[in-house]
């Protein structure tokens, strides 16, 4: 029961973050405290979902991308131009708040967010670049392409129904959450109770093998990028409407980075071939709850690059089978020395 | 056939350059002298000295997205020391340059024995290297040591009443070392080959691990060694300086007509994708109202056509 506990793909990254939970209690047993202000939740745990939000939304779809024996660099510069688009149309209206402006800015960002996808699944699946340059050619020029849309500017807008996206409340809970809920429920039905997720997976083991098995895995593919470019265009619209403003330099820099990183954690491996949705929302949450964690302790925030780079190697490592080989033959040559015996007899 | 087909991608490149430095001479005046053209090197000193240790990397089938943090992390160091410890030069820059050599040659240990995508190792790198830069300071730290400003400042006349920096010196140097490396010694074909394909260069009994990790090293000292170069140039450690560098030196290595699969590629292809870079961007300076993003749609939009070029060229070989 126990082995089959630890088993479970979500024991480590769940035990991860119970200990970072644990921590932060003991550090400040204010942590865990929620408070009701105005009908509306407030409290450390309900920021980091609120401030988590974008990145889960990210996450969720780099873990198809990954998948797929893929990855997508460009998320980031996504965010950043999605972002862009919305608060332009917003900022250019002659009434900001009113609701056909707030829908035209977010249909049309994710819109460009769904082609810029078709772009990276295009040059991906049908140009047959390997994924990292592909999206390369995007990450670079997207940063461009954003800060040409604001005019290398932060575009500020004051409209209260875009605001509400990012920074709005629905049944006292931040909206944001049920954006990030009702993705990871469209995508989890879609990938576990259609045969699409057997498909991705399918491709990402052997895409030539799917294909001769008569999968469409250019089709498989192509749709993943626009899934994750999506996800990484309504994240851009979170994250400029929490703050009102749209940045096309800093915007989501280094998501791409976060978010993979967050697919790894949650046990999704690069190689392809097999992905946990949940696991990189608690991934995700890792990330998130160990910023604030840093936050809080006092030490500056850029120290959270170190913690996260010995984190990226440790579970790294632990994917790794020649570690895990290395490390199982000594326990192993500890342990059973009369197994060991055996094994050098019988070879 | 006079030309071998494994040239076109640095001819194409060279071509390239020539034809964006003629039109930029034609457009605006002052635009053709030997100053701008020198001002290329100057300027980018720093990251061909990355890129040429980019090349090797790619050319054996990897990546090293650390560089900018090294060099961000050397800068750091170099400044720390001399600055607020007052360590003479002559034992620091040795110092940093040992330092990136070992950061390089832990991750390539990491890569190859664990067999872990280098892209995956040498992020945490970056993270790694970043951070330990905010560990010293999170502020800029100005450094006014004579050594240091003298070496900013000094100029080498050449004649005609051009001039070059002691940079662009280190890093010509670095080029001519890398070129004999790559094609005249064992450990260049070594690479070469474990580009082309890993598996058959280890049953062709070469010394994988030993290559495989001397490739990361020599990355990681190239980084150091262009952060010193960079810490000229800036005269200031800062944990900000060259973020997003390991971008424009892959785009570089990519423009140079490396093939990012791995097994090809040229040094000499690599300098000219660091000066087209410049080219770029000496242009949108003349041209004063093009704003700085500009530099990188157009470097993406290179990237992109340099991309299909090569899927192309390497089809056609296959078929």
């Amino acid at each position: 029961m126990a082995n089959k506990l630890i088993k479970h793909h979500l024991f480590w990254p769940l035990s991860v973050l119970a200990a970072l939970l644990l921590f932060n209690l003991l550090y400040s047993p204010d942590f865990f405290r929620i408070v009701v202000r105005d009908g509306n939740l407030y409290g450390s745990l309900i920021d980091i979902l609120n401030f988590g939000a974008p990145l889960i939304l990210v996450s969720i779809g780099m873990t198809l991308v990954i998948a797929t024996k893929g990855i997508d660099l460009s998320v980031g510069s996504v965010v950043a131009i999605s972002g862009a688009v919305a608060c332009l149309i917003v900022s250019q209206a002659s009434d900001q708040s009113a609701m056909g402006v707030i829908w035209t800015a977010i249909a049309s960002s994710l819109l460009l967010a769904v082609l810029l996808g078709v772009w990276n699944g295009v040059l991906v699946s049908a140009a047959r670049i390997q994924p990292i340059i592909a999206t390369l050619i995007l990450m670079v020029a997207g940063r461009g392409i954003a800060q040409l849309i604001t005019s290398g500017q932060i575009i500020t807008v004051s409209s209260a129904p875009y605001q509400f996206i990012g920074a709005g409340s629905f049944l006292s809970l931040p909206f944001s959450i049920f954006i990030v809920g009702a993705v990871l429920l469209i995508a989890a039905l879609l990938a576990r109770k259609t045969a699409l997720g057997l498909f991705i997976e399918s491709v990402g083991s052997n895409p030539r093998a799917s294909r001769l098995a008569g999968l469409r895995s250019g089709t498989v593919i192509l749709s993943v990028y626009m899934f994750c470019s999506l996800c990484a265009g309504i994240a851009g619209i979170i994250l400029s409407s929490n703050v009102s403003s749209a940045d096309g330099n800093n915007a989501g820099l280094w998501y791409e980075l976060d978010a993979i990183l967050a697919v790894v954690i949650g046990g999704t491996s690069l190689n392809g071939g097999r992905f946990y949705l949940m696991g990189t929302v608690v991934g995700a949450l890792i990330i998130q709850t160990l910023t604030t964690t840093i936050y809080m302790i006092g030490v500056p925030p850029e120290i959270t690059l170190v913690v996260k780079a010995f984190v990226v190697l440790a579970v790294c490592l632990i994917q790794s089978e020649a570690f895990r080989k290395s490390i199982m033959h000594r326990w192993k040559k500890r342990k059973y020395p009369a197994e060991q015996e055996v094994a050098t007899h019988a070879s | 056939m006079l030309l071998n087909r494994k040239y076109i991608p640095v001819l194409v490149t060279f071509g390239l350059f020539l034809a964006m430095f003629a039109a930029g001479s034609f457009r605006y005046t002052g635009f053709f002298s030997s100053q701008v053209l020198l001002n290329l090197f100057i300027d980018n000193a720093f990251l061909i000295i990355t890129a040429v240790g980019m090349t090797f990397v790619i050319v054996s089938g990897g990546i090293d997205l650390s560089v900018g943090s090294v060099i961000a992390l050397t800068t750091m160091v170099s400044a720390a020391l001399v600055q607020q410890q007052g360590w003479p030069p002559s034992v620091v820059i040795p110092l940093v340059l040992i330092m990136g050599a070992v950061f390089g040659s832990i991750m390539g240990a990491i890569i190859h024995y664990f067999n872990i995508q280098p892209f995956i190792v040498t992020l945490a790198g970056m993270f790694l290297a970043r951070g330990l830069c905010y560990v010293i300071s999170i502020n800029t730290i100005t450094i006014d040591n004579a050594f240091y400003t003298s070496a900013a400042q000094t100029k080498i006349s050449l004649p005609g009443g051009s001039y070059i920096s002691v940079s662009v010196v280190i890093a010509l140097a670095v080029v001519l070392f890398a070129i004999y490396m790559a094609h005249y010694t064992r450990t260049g074909r070594n690479v070469y080959a474990i580009g082309g394909s890993e598996q058959s260069a280890v049953l062709m009994g070469l010394p994988v691990a030993r290559t495989k990790i001397l490739v990361y090293t020599f990355s990681g000292f190239c980084s150091a060694l262009a952060g010193v170069v960079f810490t000229f140039y800036m005269l200031s450690g800062y944990g900000l300086h060259a973020v997003g560098l390991e971008l424009d030196t892959i785009a570089a290595v990519v423009i140079g007509g490396t093939l990012l699969t791995g097994g090809v590629g040229y040094i000499a292809g690599t300098v000219i994708g660091v000066l087209i870079q410049g080219v770029i961007q000496t242009i949108i300076s003349f041209e004063g109202t093009l704003s700085s993003w500009w530099t990188k749609i157009v470097i993406g939009l290179l990237l992109f056509v340099f991309i299909l070029l090569q899927r192309v060229l390497s089809e056609r070989r296959l078929t």
